[in-house]
């Protein structure tokens, strides 16, 4: 099987730290990290060529050192990478993005899967992924937790939903995107490791894929932030002191306040 | 790049370095520089106070089409089972309210077959008429086919505004609605407004897991489209006396999947929907496998539902579906009480948008506290057992 897996550099989230006098995040010093979705991702895709043989390719839009992410990815075992990284796609909302990423994986030949995580953890928007399968006129199927079998071009997965899962199958190619119960990402190995260090990686630019200019980046984008704030501190905070029972007896008064009880 | 420091003007104080969202602008010999990681959000051009940094407007995209011929709000009413998920009803709410504002009409969009008392209710939600998709392969959920049918009315009638529920279906699909109509969407929105100027739908939601929150617009591009969190809006009181349209639409073509629902299975964990659940008693590791049976307890005398961190989950003690937080699910109840929870930024990134948080720890600096309306530090193990006497005695 031909997988590719397009991944995200975010910045740690177990890193973030909020600075309590302003209530505001502190971002200084945050490492960037392949998207931890990302990781199953790349997880599933290594497991499958495993299985069925193939190739994996793992593809992200981003700045040049996004191509950090694509070596952790070859460290994993992922057989080769694509950066797309242009001054041109900046400010790219999900729309410029899902394009953009449709036309770097045009580029691969004879894709049979192409697999992303569920969700950023910066944007948490997980519109791009089923925007790529738009792009490409692939079908797809969102929050994957388990793929069941892979034949005659189709393949079987479990997708959970809210009160449960389903069992569907979708013909091949497609595109899906994993949710973290669908298993567990494996270490970079050592010989990874040195694989990736000795990779050279060649960004393509918005020329590169035949990117037309009124989609990509903060041009391309319907979106438009207009403004970013912290969230407004909690009002009221209060504590509750006392004993234990006292504790309890004040707790259940606030919830008959509430109407709770 | 489109976004400029002005360096004869910048006067070095910093301010846009500390606010920029994405660390994205570093000092240098006094002067304020833009790295790649800028997004081009504006925040620094709002925030500095000497003017110095400018956006150069880039030539957008021009309108596709005539943004005035397009009229309306719209509610995409999911169903599953044939029943109205309960964050259409919701959204209908917010929906007669967006609607009001902009003088225009509130419609439902509603797929599937044998729902004609289900078009009614959502008439008597709000909905100033329906539309009605009857097609069999929409009584199950196909990203393709569910895609196909609402690009389809889109572009036939043109509404203003698509509000979607922020659901593992609305998430799905919606996307693929949004990049063949080609116009935004924002995604699992908290808030939304009207722009008092333009008449353009404001869009606030949560990223970095709630640490920040964005104001987004659709300016240039039709409709405007939202998925909104469940639990977030107020439904109306179902008003039996109201009338309204009901339109049958027949798809313009036969509809296609290229996706087969197999089977669907129920899983014990999963019945209780934890998203869409009104109380929440949640533990985390230090309550251990026994503390959880006593928080199911307290949960069921007070109506709610169990939830975990991932440290519980991964102990075994909870299973996934009902995991909180950035790797499980999202929720924001009215009232959330976490007990024995420390308050991992990854876990307040699923729950601090609950309308009132009850924390109960003994560490008094735990990070919980800082989001927790009403704070208890004590032990889970001493408090817990008397809240529960106390709820017994309640109820006799």
């Amino acid at each position: 099987m031909n997988i590719a897996v397009c991944v995200k550099q975010v910045p740690d989230a177990s890193e973030v730290k909020i600075d309590k006098a302003t209530g505001t995040m502190v971002r200084e010093g945050v490492p960037a990290i392949l998207n931890p979705f990302d990781t199953y991702a790349v997880e599933e895709a290594i497991c499958l060529k495993e299985k069925h043989g193939g190739k994996v390719t793992t593809v992200t839009m981003g700045p040049p050192q996004a191509g950090d992410v694509l070596k952790h990815t070859v460290a994993m075992g992922a057989d080769d990478v694509m950066l797309i990284s242009d001054r041109a796609f900046a400010g790219a909302d999900t729309w410029a993005t899902s394009y953009t990423l449709g036309l770097g994986l045009k580029k691969l030949d004879s894709l049979d899967l192409v697999i992303c995580g569920k969700q950023a953890i910066d944007g948490d928007t997980a519109q791009v992924g089923p925007g790529i399968a738009e792009n490409l006129g692939l079908p797809f199927v969102a929050y994957v937790r388990k793929i069941v079998d892979v034949s005659n071009g189709k393949m079987k997965v479990e997708r959970l939903i809210e009160d449960g899962y389903e069992v569907v199958e979708v013909s091949l190619p497609a595109v899906i995107t994993v949710v973290k119960e669908i298993n567990t990402p494996r270490m970079p190995s050592l010989k990874g490791k040195m694989k990736a260090k000795s990779l050279e990686i060649k960004p393509l630019s918005a020329e590169a894929i035949g990117a037309e200019a009124e989609k990509i980046g903060l041009a391309g984008s319907p979106t438009k932030v207009m403004k970013v704030f912290s969230p407004p501190p909690k009002g009221n905070r209060e504590r509750i002191e006392g004993t234990p029972d006292e504790q309890a007896a004040r707790l259940v008064e606030k919830l008959k306040g509430l109407k709770i009880i | 790049m489109p976004i400029i420091v002005k360096v004869d003007i910048c006067v070095g104080c910093e301010a846009c370095a500390n606010e920029c969202p994405f660390g994205a602008i570093k000092m240098k010999d006094e002067k304020a520089v833009i790295g790649d990681k800028c997004t081009l959000c504006g925040t620094c051009v709002d925030i500095c106070p000497s003017f110095a940094i400018e956006m150069t407007d880039e030539p957008r995209s021009a309108p596709a089409a005539d943004l005035s011929a397009y009229k309306g709000v719209w509610v995409f009413a999911e169903q599953r089972n044939n029943k109205i998920v309960p964050v259409a009803c919701e959204l209908l709410g917010e929906g007669r309210r967006l609607a009001d504002s902009l003088g225009e009409e509130l419609s439902a969009v509603l797929f599937g077959t044998g729902m004609d008392v289900e078009a009614k209710s959502l008439i008597e939600a709000g909905a100033d008429r329906v539309y009605q998709v009857e097609d069999g392969l929409l009584n199950e959920f196909h990203e393709d086919a569910y895609a196909d049918a609402l690009s389809q009315l889109i572009k036939k009638y043109k509404p203003e505004i698509v509000l979607a529920g922020a659901t593992s279906i609305g998430r799905a699909f919606v996307p693929i609605v949004a990049t063949r109509v080609r116009t935004g969407l924002t995604a699992d929105c908290t808030a939304l407004g009207i722009d008092s100027e333009n008449k353009n739908l404001l869009q606030t939601r949560p990223a970095f897991g709630g640490n920040i929150m964005a104001t987004i617009a659709c300016p240039n591009n039709r409709p405007q489209m939202a998925t909104v969190r469940p639990g977030v809006m107020k439904r109306l009181p179902a008003d039996t006396g109201r009338t309204g349209e009901i339109i049958k639409e027949a798809p313009a073509g036969p509809l296609a999947s290229r996706t087969r629902l197999l089977e669907t299975i129920e899983e014990a964990g999963h019945k209780i929907n934890i998203s869409e659940a009104e109380i929440i008693v949640s533990g985390g590791r230090g309550m251990g496998e026994k503390g959880f049976e006593l928080l199911k307890e307290i949960a069921d005398m007070l109506g709610g539902v169990v939830g975990a961190t991932r440290a519980a989950v991964d102990s075994g003690w909870m299973p996934y579906p009902r995991q909180i937080g950035q790797t499980g699910r999202t929720v924001c109840p009215r009232l959330y009480i976490a007990c024995g929870i420390s308050g991992a930024i990854q876990h307040l990134a699923g729950m601090q948008s609950s309308d009132m948080i009850i924390a109960i720890n003994k560490d008094p600096d735990a990070p919980i506290f800082n989001v927790a309306d009403i704070g208890i530090v004590g032990d889970v193990f001493e408090v817990l057992p008397a809240f529960a006497r106390k709820l017994k005695e309640l109820k006799g």
